[in-house]
């Protein structure tokens, strides 16, 4: 199924991704040509076959619950692009 | 004199302990080796002149996490970004007091079969600087064929450790999933990504495996090998199954070249004392990659919501927050992660979830008791690592799909969870041909064994042609 201009800019929207109009026309192009390749697992009958979603037999995994160290706030922020006394900083929300 | 073409790690290790060669000497001479091919090659991203670590060097694939040395994963939108701490593989590395000497080029998150998508240039093959070295991991491929490490790390999620081992011709491990830690580590498809070692020898490689593996309890995927790892030594294959699966060895996608030195090697085996039988995977080659390219891109677009412009990496300029992150991922990622996220969010949007996604899930299931079915008569399964020698910088960048084509054998072990082990078989064209082995999860000392075997009965000289 061929994905349309609309559906394209949905799905930028979702990954939150600004596209802009040259790249929206080269990717959507792309795009069509991966999602009619890997459509082809579609040709097989599972529905009896349960989904895989990690490939160890491990359930569970428990730790003790100890409190060991951690970053400190300076390490933490020492990336940040900004920062506001202990805060990441940020441009506010828009409407 | 240090001929760091020719040094494996464990002789390295010798002359060290011995006294012979101090570590320092050992960084400098990698440095001075960086220094003379590397503006050819473009394997590392960034060197470290100075010794750091008492024993012999290693490099690392920038997506691996280290303290204090910037990581990039190959993308502008982590340019500057220096971790606060050490991933566990290389506090691991650091305990054993391996020096880094530097952090090796990759494609953007990983994401590529050439290190084409490297948002700081492309890395070259060292047998032929007109050719790619394969990808992800194509700097630390590049780096070990070209003396430029004695050994190095690499990640691998559908491929990125065997298949530039194979195109540089050297010996790379994808672990079992779940013996390395993947804490620290650039996160690209968290049910596949592995962290493996690349390296000159069979021997060396599961050296550096034995040093990387174990239960992390940063990582709880990760557990206990059940087994300490072994140095091969055997030179016979006596009492060992090797199974050939005709759709692995006969697709047409193979060339001819390499065909014909996987069959030598596989010749081999029968020769050294193995039993060697044709099989069938009816679903694994045809329908991994399908199964991958949903899988990997999904789980990628969910992991790579978190380059949003706030605690690290590249910020955009802009006026409100929902402009901030959309403008900041557009100029922050490549092409490729972006077709990547773009996909997975489609595959796992309301409506599509289960045609696609979910699917592909259910497939990974048949392809994981297809291969099982294979173990209880083999022991190893051997085919072509790549089906294709070096391919030309740019030959396959137009089309996404025929560069996803490069890793159509690779793929299917990744999605089940499987070891797989690239050893060096021949040459066609004058270029690296790589055998891929694949066991049974946690079967690293049967692999080792194979490719020890093989790697002295087969007698490759990992030293590029142009300089011997």
């Amino acid at each position: 199924m061929a994905i349309d201009r609309e559906q394209l800019l949905h799905v930028a929207h979702l990954a939150r991704l600004e596209l802009p109009e040259e790249e929206l026309e080269r990717l959507g192009a792309q795009l069509n040509d991966i999602l009619a390749a890997v459509s082809k697992v579609s040709e097989l009958d599972l529905s009896g076959v349960p989904p895989t979603s990690h490939p160890l037999d491990v359930v569970n995994v428990w730790d003790e619950d100890e409190p060991r160290p951690s970053l400190s706030v300076e390490e933490a922020l020492a990336n940040a692009p900004e920062r506001d006394g202990d805060a990441f900083r940020v441009p506010p929300a828009g409407s | 004199m240090i001929d760091t073409l020719r040094l494996t790690a464990e002789d390295a290790i010798g002359l060290v302990e011995r006294g012979e060669v101090s570590s320092a000497e050992l960084h400098q001479a990698y440095v001075a080796a960086i220094a003379e091919r590397d503006p050819e090659l473009h394997a590392y991203l960034r060197v470290l002149e100075e010794p750091n670590g008492p024993s012999i060097p290693i490099a690392l694939k920038d997506v691996i996490g280290t303290k204090d040395v910037e990581t990039t994963a190959g993308s502008r939108i982590l340019e500057g970004y220096v971790p606060v701490y050490d991933s566990t593989v290389a506090a691991r590395c650091k305990a054993r007091g391996l020096s880094l000497l530097g952090k090796t080029n990759t494609d953007e998150f990983a994401m590529g079969s050439s290190t084409e998508n490297s948002a700081y240039g492309p890395t070259h093959n060292p047998w032929d600087p007109s050719r790619v070295p394969g990808g992800s991991g194509g700097g630390s491929a590049a780096a070990v064929s070209a003396g430029l490490a004695p050994w190095a790390l690499g990640s691998d999620t559908g491929g990125s450790i065997k298949q530039p081992s194979a195109l540089c011709g050297n010996v790379g491990l994808r672990p079992t999933y779940g013996t390395v830690s993947r804490y620290g580590i650039v996160a690209f498809a968290s049910s596949l990504d592995q962290v493996g070692p690349v390296a000159r020898t069979v021997r060396d490689c599961a050296l550096l495996y034995s040093i990387i593996a174990g239960r992390d309890h940063c990582d709880s995927t990760t557990v206990e090998l059940p087994h300490a790892v072994e140095l091969p030594e055997a030179e016979d294959l006596k009492g060992l199954r090797v199974g050939v699966p005709k759709e692995f060895n006969e697709h047409e996608a193979i060339e001819p070249g390499v065909r014909d030195a996987v069959q030598r090697a596989i010749e081999l085996c029968r020769e050294l004392g193995a039993e060697v039988g044709e099989c069938s995977l009816p679903h694994a080659v045809e329908y991994g990659m399908p199964c991958y390219y949903l899988i990997a891109p999904a789980e990628a677009s969910s992991n790579l919501a978190r380059y949003d412009g706030v605690r690290y990496g590249h910020r955009a300029a802009a006026a409100d927050r929902l402009e901030m992150y959309e403008r900041t991922r557009e100029e922050g990622f490549g092409d490729e992660p972006k077709r990547r996220i773009m996909v997975g969010t489609y595959a796992l949007s309301a409506g599509y979830y289960d045609a696609y996604y979910g699917q592909a899930q259910k497939v990974r299931t048949l392809l994981i008791r297809e291969h099982a079915e294979q173990f209880e008569r083999f022991d190893v399964l051997v085919s072509p690592t790549s089906p294709s020698v070096a391919f030309e910088l740019g030959a396959r960048t137009a089309n996404p799909l025929a560069m996803y084509l490069s890793d159509l054998l690779t793929i299917p072990s990744c999605l089940a969870g499987l070891p797989g082990l690239n050893v060096p078989c021949g040459l066609s064209e004058g270029l690296p041909v790589g055998l891929q082995l694949i066991g049974p999860q946690f079967s690293e000392n049967t692999l080792f064994r194979i490719g020890h075997a093989l790697e002295n009965a087969i007698g490759f000289d990992g030293v590029p042609a142009r300089w011997r």
